[in-house]
């Protein structure tokens, strides 16, 4: 983050300065989904599940923007095939 | 900006029969409000149920939200507003109480609300009566606190509200406080003006302030809009929030200013105006007692000091127009000289004084001469304030500038003992 | 010197400098009009550019209850915002009520009764339970007539014309305006004629 300003130098209202897309939320993460394309049938629940719209339909399969998935689970628990893991972010190579 | 809009004669200007909440509607209604959302609520009511008639008759082009709760009603107000419209909502004492968490986000959304408070005691006991617990439940919000004496003021205050809370250098709710019954259900003749008039003083519909964000090229209006994307009401921790708090903290600084302005404003363009729109002085100069009073009941004290100075006895009264920011100094220096002072309050702090009190004390703790302070608090519940029961204080007060010394700080007066 | 003076003064009302300050002060039930026909006053008042206050004694309205209601006209602003203590007149729409302590409490000395009564004038002080003398009693037979002219015993309108015979304070014209701005074509003829019925039986109480 940069420095922080003074009041005068923010906008009004207590309004955000700066673009949501700017704070990387996905290093709040503790466990990371992890996509197994082989078992994956294309469903798209998980699409249609996460709360921060970080699974992406790439045109040929299911990506996971990690800036901004925080690691909540719920694709991998929708997942009527169980083909997200959710792995400890230590664990992943 | 100078007024360039022609002065409107009182023979111009239409005379109508109402009581204080018809006033306010009447003036809500020519004051071009894109919402108005409110939850019925005694002595408010009539406010929103002559509004909504105007909105039923399809004499107005408002967005007339009916809620469940005061609470929602305020949160339509801050979403309306931040939309860019001009918004207004009316309530009283529970009503208000339920409000107060969206209040603090009002103003300090800077949003330019009015809401018309129709003051009532708080309870319990239950009670439907006038007094101003409500009000100074709200003191700390961030809200402009406003009173009025008498209907005509109520209609006049009500349109100068939006003009003063949409000020670029304000941008903050303003709150109307009329009394309850003694106000609201009290049928008075007043003058109005033309609709156009009103809209001209306005300036027509809300205009939207304008501010800077890093992720778009110069100003944008300061308002909900997908062209230009704000996030407004976001979290803020201990990195940000006091920065913000700041920015409330400067704009009750420009307040006075276009109070005053805006009441300079309405005398030029209909002949009325309130002291200097925060203060109104009655015989102050050359007093030795001087009484401050909120609300209806200065009416009833500037006949008493009529009828003591008829008597030549050496006594004013300062009525207090605006509550919230409090005028310190122009107090400080008005009470100047003066030997005893009896602040009224509609109202008390359990545990401390009536409100304005500690407001008083407060201005006049760098004065060198200070004159002797008495809180009289008074009429709680709507327990009537009779001009025998002033006239008796008063006396006392001139008793207590004689001494030289005050024994009691606080008195309650009007209550059994 | 402006001089604050009751109607003992003030017929004709305006001498010089005089200035008019008149408190009145309605009793009724609730449901009767009371509210109305002080609002009435107020309003007809306004037309001849009086300064008006028109309030009920505060509180929920409650259906048969004793309510009161207070009428304040004056030339110059009216600036008081209490109760009204010491009203120079009271008006009574319901004879049931002519015993309670009530209706003279505070009334000024020579201060005016204006009664809905259609008994023997003379009884009406020991209906008050005053004596003769310490006010000016008038009656008028508000009841019958309104079951006459209006078919209901609405007797609020009654006693406003019967009010103005005992108080010439604002013209008779000028209530017919307020009565015509108030009600619906029909309803406000009727009312008009009832005033002026009740105008012309109202009584003094020798």
């Amino acid at each position: 983050m940069s420095e922080l300003r003074g009041w005068r130098e923010l906008p009004l209202g207590g309004i955000a300065y700066r673009l949501s897309t700017d704070y990387k939320t996905g290093d709040w993460r503790a466990l990371k989904p992890v996509v197994d394309t082989e078992k994956c049938t294309k469903c798209m629940l998980c699409w249609i599940f996460c709360p921060d719209m970080a699974v992406i339909w790439d045109g040929e399969k299911i990506v996971i923007n990690y800036d901004y998935c925080k690691g909540c689970g719920i694709c991998a628990r929708e997942c009527p095939v169980k083909a997200i893991e959710m792995v400890p972010e230590h664990e992943v190579k | 900006m100078a007024q360039t809009i022609p002065h409107v004669p009182p023979e111009k200007q239409l005379l109508l029969n109402v009581n204080g909440d018809e006033a306010v509607a009447y003036a809500v209604k020519q004051s071009l409000v894109d919402v108005v959302s409110a939850y019925p609520i005694t002595p408010q009511t009539i406010i929103v149920e002559k509004f909504s008639e105007f909105v039923a008759n399809g004499e107005v082009h408002t967005e007339f939200v009916a809620v469940e709760s005061e609470h929602s009603a305020m949160s339509v107000c801050v979403g309306a507003a931040a939309a860019g419209a001009r918004a207004f909502t009316a309530t009283s004492s529970q009503g208000l109480a339920l409000m107060w968490e969206i209040l603090y986000i009002a103003s300090a959304l800077r949003l330019p609300i009015v809401l018309a408070v129709v003051n009532r005691a708080l309870s319990a006991p239950i009670n439907i009566h006038c007094d101003h617990n409500d009000a100074y439940g709200m003191r700390d919000s961030g809200w402009i606190q406003l009173f009025v004496e008498n209907v005509q003021e109520a209609y006049d205050t009500t349109i100068q509200a939006f003009k003063i809370a949409e000020d670029e250098n304000v941008l903050l709710p303003v709150a109307v406080n009329l009394d309850g019954f003694f106000l609201s259900h009290t049928l008075e003749n007043i003058r109005i003006l033309p609709d156009n008039v009103v809209h001209e003083f306005l300036g027509g519909h809300r205009k939207l302030a304008k501010t800077r964000v890093d992720y778009l090229d110069g100003e944008v209006p300061f308002a909900l809009n997908p062209a230009c994307p704000l996030s407004i009401g976001p979290l803020d921790l201990y990195d940000y929030y006091f920065e913000h708090k700041m920015h409330q903290v400067e704009a009750m600084k420009h307040v006075l200013q276009v109070v005053r302005k805006v009441n300079s404003e309405w005398y030029e363009l209909t002949g009325r105006k309130y002291g200097d729109g925060v203060l109104e002085p009655y015989e102050v100069e050359d007093a030795d007692v001087v009484v401050t009073v909120l609300g209806s009941t200065a009416g009833t004290v500037r006949s008493v000091v009529k009828k003591l100075r008829r008597e030549g006895k050496k006594v004013g009264m300062v009525k207090i127009r605006m509550f919230r920011p409090f005028p310190h100094k122009d107090i400080a220096e008005l009470l100047k000289g003066v030997k005893a002072v009896g602040v009224m309050d509609r109202g008390i702090s359990f545990g401390s004084y009536g409100q304005s009190y500690l407001e008083i004390a407060t201005a006049l703790y760098s004065s060198k001469e200070k004159p002797l302070l008495v809180n009289y608090i008074y009429g709680l519940g709507g327990r009537d304030a009779s001009p025998e029961l002033i006239e008796n204080f008063f006396k006392e007060l001139i008793g207590i500038a004689e001494k030289g010394y005050v024994e009691e700080e606080i008195r309650f007066i009007g209550v059994r003992g | 010197m402006i001089s604050y003076v009751s109607h003992m003064l003030v017929l004709p009302y305006v001498v010089g400098d005089v200035v008019l300050f008149v408190e009145i002060r309605w009793h009724g039930r609730g449901g009767q009009g009371v509210w109305t026909v002080s609002n009435l006053l107020a309003v007809a008042a306004s037309y001849e550019d009086k300064y008006v206050q028109s309030f009920p004694a505060f509180g929920p309205e409650r259906s048969g209850a004793p309510v009161l209601a207070f009428t304040r006209i004056s030339d110059e602003p009216i600036e008081i915002h209490s109760m009204v203590y010491e009203p120079d007149a009271v008006v009574v729409l319901d004879c049931t009520l002519l015993g309670s302590r009530a209706i003279v409490e505070g009334l000024k000395k020579n201060g005016t009764i204006v009664t809905n009564y259609e008994d023997e004038p003379s009884k009406v002080y020991g209906v008050i339970g005053v004596e003769k003398g310490e006010y000016r009693i008038y009656t008028c037979p508000a009841s019958r007539l309104a079951l006459e002219v209006l078919k209901r015993p609405i007797t609020n309108t009654a006693m406003l014309g019967s009010l103005l015979k005992a108080l010439p304070i604002v013209k008779l014209e000028s209530v017919f305006k307020a009565i015509e701005k108030r009600f619906p074509g029909p309803i406000a003829e009727k009312n008009i004629e009832l005033v002026k019925r009740a105008y012309n039986e109202t009584q003094e109480v020798k």
